[in-house]
């Protein structure tokens, strides 16, 4: 253990273990997926001494019994790195539910350090720990912290690896008797096991007879692959079950668990724990606050406020900054404009790449002061409390309480994003509820389909801006439920998954960990811009570029320009004259554009919701990002220089266009609102779920936004113009 | 008379006698610490009745009425 040492960080969810892992590591960390799973896990490293420590960070989990993707992460990761040695973060407030997950280590047999943490709440609570008496009974190192203010982060590491030293990598798994109902054939399956070495370079040969107690799907499978005593064990375990299911009326798991916790109890009950004042003495702070906040009259009203207050802050702090980047991109234009020769590089560099990428990172500020919020609400224990006032509502339409986080982070409340929404849809243990989710939660109004909708209402509903855009909030969640109530009793139907889900104590989010939250999702969102939004900005230019017009028809156009210059009129007159003949110019070019003949070519359909050829380009470019929407409006009605964020003038220019009206703006809205997610978005969903069902919603969205938006423009110009 | 922990009130508690689930919800109540002998009570249900929210071993667990359903209990003494 000379060089480095890897040190596994595991506990219960909320227990502080990302907080702990951000105090230790500090900003020295880096986000990684492993293949196959989509849960992450982070790793960053420290030194100590002359030692290189690398800290994984475990997703949390409750139980190492594979009910859930982060379990099965956990155990992937322990077994597989067999890391020196695994610290497992127990809040001390809840020590006894908590060291359910630290028997199962010690039943693993990797070294355990087991970190008291949260120490300050616990006093402040009364409770005092006798650690040096837990420390005895349990066999391994007991520290005390406080991760919030990093409070015996040095002593854990210090213990940690002194104790990984000690054990020299060795495993020691621990024997819990099971009773006279199990043990015998727990020593049955282990001699079976370890005659034929079965899975044993893995785990220990009695956690792995366990697993098949427990009818662990995922050791049972693996098992089965290798065959050997595979067949025996299960019949072994049938046999058990049978037994039990007779004698006893329960189950070998049931069982177990029920020994865990005597054998938890039976440690507690040796005084490690002091009650210094009494039950009525402790003042639960966070069930005073639930009575008000989840109160059946007074939480729906505060979820409200609470939501509705993300929305305005995030818009009127968010102006700000964007008012700093739309500048600062307008003079990165300006400058390329200045410095490379005009022609098609320059169009390339300041059309293509400034204006299509700045237009994307113009919503940095929005993203990152939402997410700082939602990190806030998040860390702070309100989000799980939405979760629990909002299932009986979402279960009506086949979802799940933890559906609101993902629908939300897409854009719920306006300004979201469909990408972090869409990840956010791992909390869901149901394939089929996660799935509905994945499928409606496009449906939000985004940051990006944002400036679409800004501009037509600016456009043509100036009179009541708020209330339209509200109403389009609201229309988009009456869509998801509608649409995850019809998929969830046609393509993906089943019953529902319990929701069984701790509500975590409120506290106060540290400042430190809520900024980490808003960093990594917002670089994430940098990324996207920096890589496949560039690429297709390039492609979209190009596609609006080429084929250019051909030789005599840009000729025909100088002709009229030397008709205009030649002509006797004052300068500012002439100059009116041209800068019509360069939009129509523009506007020719275009249209002879591959992106115009497309548009063109779906002209004769579209025209059903009222779109011509120009909104269609505008519709084929939305497909790469919503964003690239106004960009691409801009430059079909030729003001050249058009950026999503100053909208005005363009919606004026679309105001006063004829073939535009009310409807065509609602049909619009409406399509742009429901239409294909935009592609990254789609790599998102494939990545969870798979490429058939990126492509279901794909087709399908569009189908249902075109059916939608042409039923508002027909019955709009037919019954009520 | 044993009943499930649908049955009880706001702010009564109750001692969990069995668990009448098998497969994966079983395993998981258990995750959470609902075993036989655990003392719960209820603190509070959601807005719309369902879900319930159950306070034992020192933390706060929600569950739907579903599943309150297969979590047999008996009754403990008023202790408000």
């Amino acid at each position: 253990m000379s060089g480095t040492a890897t040190i596994a960080l595991a506990g219960n969810p909320n227990s502080g273990k990302t907080t702990l892992f951000n105090a230790i590591t500090g900003a020295r960390q880096r986000v990684g997926n492993y293949p196959g799973i989509t849960v992450e896990r982070k790793e960053g490293t420290v030194n100590v001494e002359d030692m290189k420590v690398n800290i994984i960070d475990l997703p949390g989990c409750y139980s190492l019994s594979a009910y859930s993707e982060e379990e099965l992460v956990a155990r992937k990761v322990l077994v597989d790195e067999r890391p020196d040695i695994v610290v497992d973060i127990v809040d001390a407030t809840r020590l006894e539910r908590h060291l359910y997950l630290a028997v199962q280590f010690f039943e693993l047999g990797i070294p355990v350090l087991l970190s008291l943490n949260m120490m300050d709440e616990a006093r402040k609570q009364g409770l005092r720990i006798d650690r040096i008496r837990l420390s005895n009974l349990l066999g391994c190192p007991v520290v005390e912290t406080v991760a919030r203010s990093g409070t015996g982060k040095k002593e854990l590491i210090e213990k940690a690896l002194a104790h990984a030293r000690e054990r020299g990598g060795k495993w020691e798994p621990l024997e819990i008797s099971y009773g006279p109902d199990l043990d015998p054939a727990l020593a049955e399956m282990v001699e079976k096991i370890e005659a034929t070495d079965f899975m044993t370079e893995r785990y220990p040969a009695r956690w792995i007879a366990l697993k098949y107690l427990e009818a662990d799907e995922d050791v049972m499978k693996a098992g089965k692959a290798i065959g050997g005593p595979a067949e025996a064990l299960e019949r072994c375990v049938e046999k058990t079950r049978e037994h039990c299911r007779k004698t006893l009326n329960t189950s070998p798991d049931a069982i177990i668990a029920d020994y865990r916790y005597g054998l938890i109890n039976s440690i507690l009950k040796q005084d490690i724990i002091v009650h210094e004042k009494t039950q009525q003495e402790r003042i639960d702070f966070s069930s005073r606050l639930d009575d008000v906040l989840t109160n059946r009259l007074l939480g729906p009203a505060i979820m409200i406020g609470v939501l509705y207050a993300m929305f305005q802050i995030t818009f009127t702090v968010g102006e700000i900054p964007m008012g700093w980047l739309e500048t600062f991109f307008g003079w990165l234009g300006d400058t390329a404009t200045a410095i490379i020769p005009a022609g098609l590089v320059q169009s390339l560099v300041v059309s293509g790449i400034i204006d299509g990428v700045g237009g994307v990172l113009g919503f940095v500020p929005l993203i990152a002061i939402m997410f700082l919020m939602i990190s806030f609400l998040e860390d702070s224990g309100y989000m799980a409390r939405v979760a629990y006032m909002l299932d009986r509502v979402l279960r009506i339409f086949g979802l799940h309480g933890c559906s609101a986080m993902p629908f939300i982070v897409s854009g719920g409340i306006m300004g979201g994003c469909a990408v972090p929404g869409l990840m956010a849809t791992r909390t869901l243990r149901s394939p089929k509820e996660k799935l509905a989710t994945l499928l409606t939660a496009p449906f939000m109004p985004c940051g990006a389909k944002l400036p679409v909708f800004l501009l037509l209402v600016a456009a043509f509903f100036s009179e009541n801006e708020a209330q339209v855009m509200f109403s389009i909030t609201l229309f988009a969640w009456a869509m998801a439920l509608l649409v995850s109530k019809l998929v969830r009793s046609t393509i993906i139907k089943g019953d529902p998954t319990p929701f069984v889900m701790e509500l975590p104590p409120y506290r106060m989010p540290t400042l430190r960990g809520v900024l980490t939250h808003t960093w990594e999702r917002a670089w994430q969102y940098i990324k996207k811009a920096g890589t496949v939004i560039l690429a297709v900005s390039i492609l979209l230019w190009a596609a609006m570029t080429f084929p250019g017009l051909s030789e005599e028809e840009v000729a025909g156009f100088e002709a009229q320009r030397q008709t205009i210059a030649a002509s006797v009129q004052t300068e500012e007159q002439q100059e009116t004259l041209l800068t019509e003949i360069d939009n129509l110019q523009g506007q020719a070019a275009l249209r002879h554009s591959l992106a115009g003949r497309i548009g063109t070519m779906f002209e004769p359909i579209s025209q059903l919701a009222g779109f011509d050829w120009r909104t269609n380009i505008a519709l084929v470019g939305g497909f790469a990002a919503k964003e690239v929407i106004v960009a691409t409006f801009g430059t079909a009605y030729s003001l050249g220089e058009v950026d999503p964020e100053a909208s005005d003038s363009l919606s004026r220019r679309i105001a006063s266009d004829p073939t535009w009206n009310k409807f065509t703006a609602l049909a619009l809205i409406v399509f742009v609102l429901l239409y294909a997610p935009c592609f990254v978005t789609v790599v998102t969903m494939a990545k969870e779920s798979s490429w058939r069902w990126a492509l279901f919603s794909t087709c399908f969205n569009t189908t249902l936004g075109f059916v939608i938006a042409v039923g508002v423009y027909q019955f709009g110009t037919l019954f009520l113009i | 008379m044993p009943s499930s922990l649908r049955t009880l009130g706001v702010n009564e508690k109750a001692r969990i006698t069995s668990i009448d689930a098998s497969g994966e919800i079983s395993r998981r109540l258990r995750d959470m610490g609902l075993v036989p002998g655990t003392e719960v009570k209820v603190i509070g249900r959601a807005p719309l009745k369902d879900p319930v929210a159950v306070r034992l071993r020192d933390f706060t667990l929600t569950l739907r009425n579903n599943e309150a359903d297969c979590i047999m209990i008996e009754k403990m003494e008023e202790n408000k």
